[in-house]
């Protein structure tokens, strides 16, 4: 059994906190800066590479909306983690959010909306694997992009085209208001919480880095392609860089359903991790 | 070079939906809940907090600005929350508007009727447009945090004109 000191776990969650809001990812700034576009989406995409160049010369935040911190926490079966490990991940995010200046945007209840001052609780799910390290994956969530989610329970014979259409129909409607060129993820079986969780993980994905399956891997590459064909452009403002990547999870589901779930990133899809 | 404009204006403008601008001067920010509570003193007989005539409200909260910046970053947010309360506001003069992303029919017929303008800027460069911010003093709500309402003065915010009611036949039309 392999001993990890829970303070570990702090430091390296704050240190992933600093790092996912103000540095981009390379991958997604490779893509801006191969874009050749015109116009108004042109100007969009040159202001983002600027952005992003402001943000790690001054160790600002790329956005100002530093997210609600969503946690994926692999924990290898042969590790014992002395002291308490959630409490370890909250603290690591109080202390990564206000070491680096980052926006506290956490209430503490829906309705009544009383902001906690320290942008926990974080939103951790945890995964036992085997091994004897833990992966911490912190991906910070802004709401301008996560309010434009979507779940539906389609029924087996939607099939393949339903779940096409519905993805299409959330980035439509979705519009301007996600920071487009976006990022969809999107969660296909198991059950409701299941395909939405999928939906989520799928963003922390590699960009562009395909599902394993080419059935699905194919799906992913006419989804783009459709998705680009939305003339909402970077920005928002039209154009053909809708979305930057699609990533799709599956899991196996009941013979009733058909699940689908969509969560969509912004241009910046911020995820850092790190193996301990 | 886009048309630069400033704020409070000074005389009208004009400009076309979909043309791109910079935006310079004084500006207000106010999201979701100095919203809420804008309507809630103007409908209780009380004066707003700033000047709403020939003045932009900004939707945006702050990032904590770091020693010896101004402020943190400080893109839009998504202005569709903010359809709720701005028609009211808009009849009451707030009628510039700066944000992100689509905007009610009820918005977009308040904003011609009245003569204003909803700019739209990129969403997600809060560390670009932290840099066009000169000054920032908090004016108003001072306990709602980031949600306060902040007053700006910034210089050549890159934007783009969303819903104008100038040079739209439609809106020239009915204001006929």
């Amino acid at each position: 059994m392999r001993e990890i000191k829970s303070e570990i776990i702090v430091s390296a969650v704050a240190e992933l906190c600093a790092s996912a809001n103000i540095y981009i990812d390379e991958k997604i700034l490779n893509k801006f800066e191969s874009f050749s576009g015109e116009g108004n989406e042109k100007f969009v995409i040159d202001t983002l590479i600027q952005n992003a160049e402001i943000a790690a010369k001054e160790k600002l935040p790329l956005c100002q909306d530093t997210g609600m911190a969503v946690i994926f926490a692999e924990i290898g079966q042969d590790v014992y983690v002395s002291g308490a490990l959630t409490e370890a991940i909250n603290e690591g995010v109080r202390i990564g959010y206000e070491t680096s200046f980052l926006r506290k945007s956490v209430v503490a209840d829906p309705v009544r909306r009383i902001n906690t001052g320290t942008n926990t609780p974080a939103v951790i799910h945890y995964d036992i694997v085997e091994g004897d390290s833990v992966k911490i994956t912190v991906a910070p969530k802004g709401f301008g992009s996560e309010n434009m989610s979507t779940l539906k329970m389609l029924t087996p014979s939607a099939g393949l085209q339903g779940v096409r259409e519905f993805v299409v129909e959330t980035v439509r409607s979705a519009g301007q208001n996600p920071c487009p060129p976006i990022v969809a993820g999107v969660g296909v079986g198991g059950t409701a919480e299941k395909s939405m969780l999928m939906a989520k993980k799928a963003l922390t994905r590699e960009l562009g880095k395909h599902n394993p399956d080419k059935f699905w891997a194919d799906v992913e590459d006419e989804l783009l392609h459709a998705l680009n064909e939305l003339n909402i452009g970077a920005g928002g403002f039209g154009g053909k860089l809708t979305a930057l990547a699609v990533h799709i999870n599956v899991f196996a589901t009941h013979i009733a359903g058909l699940p689908v779930a969509v969560n969509i990133g912004c241009h910046s899809t911020r995820h850092k991790t790190v193996v301990i | 070079m886009p048309k630069e404009i400033v704020f409070p204006l000074q005389e009208h403008i004009h400009v076309e939906a979909g043309e791109m601008v910079l935006l310079t001067g004084v500006i207000y920010t106010a999201r979701d809940a100095a919203h809420k509570k804008l309507v809630e003193m103007l409908k209780s007989g009380e004066q707003p907090p700033f000047p709403f005539e020939n003045e932009l409200v900004y939707y945006a909260g702050p990032s904590p600005a770091p020693p010896k910046k101004i402020i943190g970053s400080v893109g839009p947010t998504t202005s569709g929350r903010m359809d709720a309360y701005s028609p009211f506001l808009i009849e009451h003069g707030l009628k510039f508007m700066l944000g992100k992303g689509g905007r009610s029919n009820d918005v977009e017929k308040a904003t011609k009727k009245h003569g204003g303008v909803y700019f739209c800027t990129v969403g997600g460069a809060g560390a670009l447009i932290s840099n066009c911010v000169k000054s920032c003093e908090i004016v108003a709500f001072p306990e709602l945090g980031t949600e306060a309402v902040r007053k700006l003065v910034v210089e050549k915010i890159p934007a783009i004109a969303v819903i104008t009611s100038a040079c739209r036949e439609d809106s020239e039309k009915a204001e006929n």
